[in-house]
């Protein structure tokens, strides 16, 4: 039995198709890039990976359980942006989630617990390079340094899955470079299976273990939600080659120009 | 340039502020001077010498009956009637704000009444109010309460509902329960918001304090000026309708000092 398994997995939001028979098996550590089309539904598999929304039929199984309904301490996520409060420092941003847990209640660590959780804390926002900027505020933090914020808050908390929905879609070539590195760091010292959405191609051919080409491969010009997306390349990293991306590229560009005519 | 892009300096901003008050000044001054050479019994436009003798007899000296000085006597009357109002409507507005803003449950249940409410119109259930609670403190302070907690209700939830759906996703795989989902995620971001909604609601709130006073009461800013109406005692009407308007501008100031002492993230534009 696989970590994570996808069967027949179908999503629709009325009459509108957005993906069908979805089929996938991945092991505890891997690290998907998801690419697609926009519009084609990887966020929305994402958020069913979340458990913020339900398959319409078919399963979906985390080691052979159902996936729980809402989201938790389990998976955790990075939006493309708002992924951190702007209500807490940067120290109190990664702090958080150990507070919650250890305090139900009060939701606030005092004395020892905390600064034993500090530690932790400045740690990870060390390997995160935030080191400089523990106390400013999320506002006066430069987008690269969000989404690294946001990243920290989220592997403190050592979640089994994360999902990353466009972290770096925001910020410049350069920058996204550095954040690439950073995530295949923590990736590796935590273990965590990761799916990570993009739409740079070139972030998914090189990035973690497996490639997901999300696309349709019906096409209704006169009902464009009649047909949904589907995996139509899984593809292990490395075992990829100039041609592949050249056909995967020109398939979800048309998609794309379907989706957006 | 275009006329949108031409701004005011700082000196300049500051004389362009002034101007309209100046000219209300000059033009009161003129007006009251020629009533008053024509009639040096006139009431209806008191110049400065009758309104600083008047505030002079109300504020600092015994009244002749009571041995109070009614002027502060009635500032502390009315200061505290807003002070409780406002704090209940506050305090009310919070906690069913929140609730409304982040339980599909609670709204389900509460937000039908409370946009009912809000559209009642307060003063309409003033007699109701006195009849109930009677013609003492309570009916005052609830007619206060009545008459802003319902708005500051709805724009409580309405703000709660404003935070973008990623961060209450986000603190949920941080592992929150619906209890901490409130208190370290909504509570904190709508605190400064409740502020601003405070302020906003000041004005009402001095109106039907007002309202209140000038029906059924024995003190108070609003009492005296309608008491002292039947003599047409201008003189003492627009000195304090001048100090109930410092005393507006005064809380209003030090509610925004509040919100920026407090919550530097939120005036910085972090929200
Ligand atoms: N709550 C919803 N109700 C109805 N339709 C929805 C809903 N959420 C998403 N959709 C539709 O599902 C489709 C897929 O959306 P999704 O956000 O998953 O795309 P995506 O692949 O992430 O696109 P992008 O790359 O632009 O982020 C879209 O056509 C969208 O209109
Ligand atoms: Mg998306």
């Amino acid at each position: 039995m696989s970590f994570i398994t996808v069967n027949r997995l179908w999503k629709e939001y009325g009459s509108t198709i957005v993906l069908e028979n979805l089929n996938l098996e991945v092991e505890q550590g891997e690290f998907c890039t998801l690419v697609g089309a926009s519009g084609c539904g990887k966020s929305t598999f994402l958020k069913m990976l979340l458990g913020q929304e339900g398959p319409t039929r078919g399963e979906l199984a985390l080691e052979g359980e159902e996936f729980p309904g809402e989201p938790d301490r389990n998976r955790g996520i990075v939006f493309q942006r708002y992924s951190v409060f702007p209500h807490l420092t940067v120290r109190q941003n990664v702090l958080m989630g150990l507070e919650l847990e250890q305090k139900p209640f009060l939701g606030k660590l005092f004395g020892q617990a905390r600064r034993q959780a500090l530690e932790k804390v400045d740690a990870m926002i060390e390997s995160v390079g935030l080191a400089h900027a523990t106390d400013k505020w999320p506002h006066e933090l430069s987008g690269g340094m969000q989404q690294r914020l946001a990243i920290a808050q989220s592997f403190i908390m050592r979640p089994r899955v994360l999902l990353l929905d466009e972290p770096f879609g925001a910020l410049d070539p350069g920058i996204r470079g550095d954040m690439h590195e950073l995530i295949l760091k923590l990736w590796r010292e935590t273990g965590t299976t990761i799916f990570m959405v993009t739409h740079d191609l070139q972030e998914g051919f090189y990035l973690g273990t497996r490639l997901l080409v999300f696309d349709k491969v019906r096409n209704d010009p006169q009902q464009p939600e009649a047909y949904g997306a589907t995996i139509t390349y899984d593809l292990p990293i490395g075992e990829t080659n100039g041609q592949l991306y050249d056909s995967i590229e020109s398939s979800v560009s048309k998609t794309a120009r379907n989706l957006s005519a | 340039m275009r006329l949108i892009n031409r701004h005011p300096g700082g000196a300049v901003a500051l004389l362009l502020g002034l101007a309209p008050f100046l000219v209300l000044i000059l033009i009161y001054g003129a007006a009251s001077q020629q009533r008053l050479a024509e009639n040096p019994n006139d009431k209806l436009l008191p110049g400065l010498e009758q309104m600083t003798s008047a505030v002079n007899r109300m504020a600092f000296q015994e009244d002749r009956r009571s041995g109070d000085y009614l002027m502060w006597q009635d500032t502390k009357a009315s200061l505290q009637r807003l002070g409780i109002g406002m704090g209940i409507a506050a305090s009310l507005a919070l906690v069913v704000g929140l609730l409304n803003g982040i339980l599909p449950l609670a709204r389900a249940g509460l937000a039908p009444l409370v946009s009912t409410l809000s559209m009642i119109p307060p003063l309409a259930i003033l007699p109701i109010l006195f009849i109930v609670f009677g013609l003492g403190e309570l009916s005052k302070v609830m007619l206060i309460v009545i008459g802003t907690a319902p708005i500051m209700m709805r724009d409580v939830a309405q703000r709660v509902r404003e935070l973008p759906q990623e961060q209450l996703i986000k603190i949920q795989t941080l592992g929150a329960n619906t209890w901490q989902v409130i208190t370290r995620m909504a509570l904190p971001q709508v605190l400064p918001r409740l502020i601003d909604a405070v302020r906003l609601s000041l004005g009402p709130a001095w109106l039907f304090l007002i309202a209140a006073e000038a029906i059924a009461s024995e003190e108070g800013l609003g009492y005296r000026i309608f008491l002292v109406r039947r003599y047409l005692a201008m003189d003492v009407i627009i000195p304090y309708v001048i100090w109930i308007t410092l005393l507006a501008i005064v809380i209003d100031q030090l509610l925004r000092l509040t919100n920026r002492r407090l919550f530097p993230w939120y005036n910085a534009g972090g929200h």
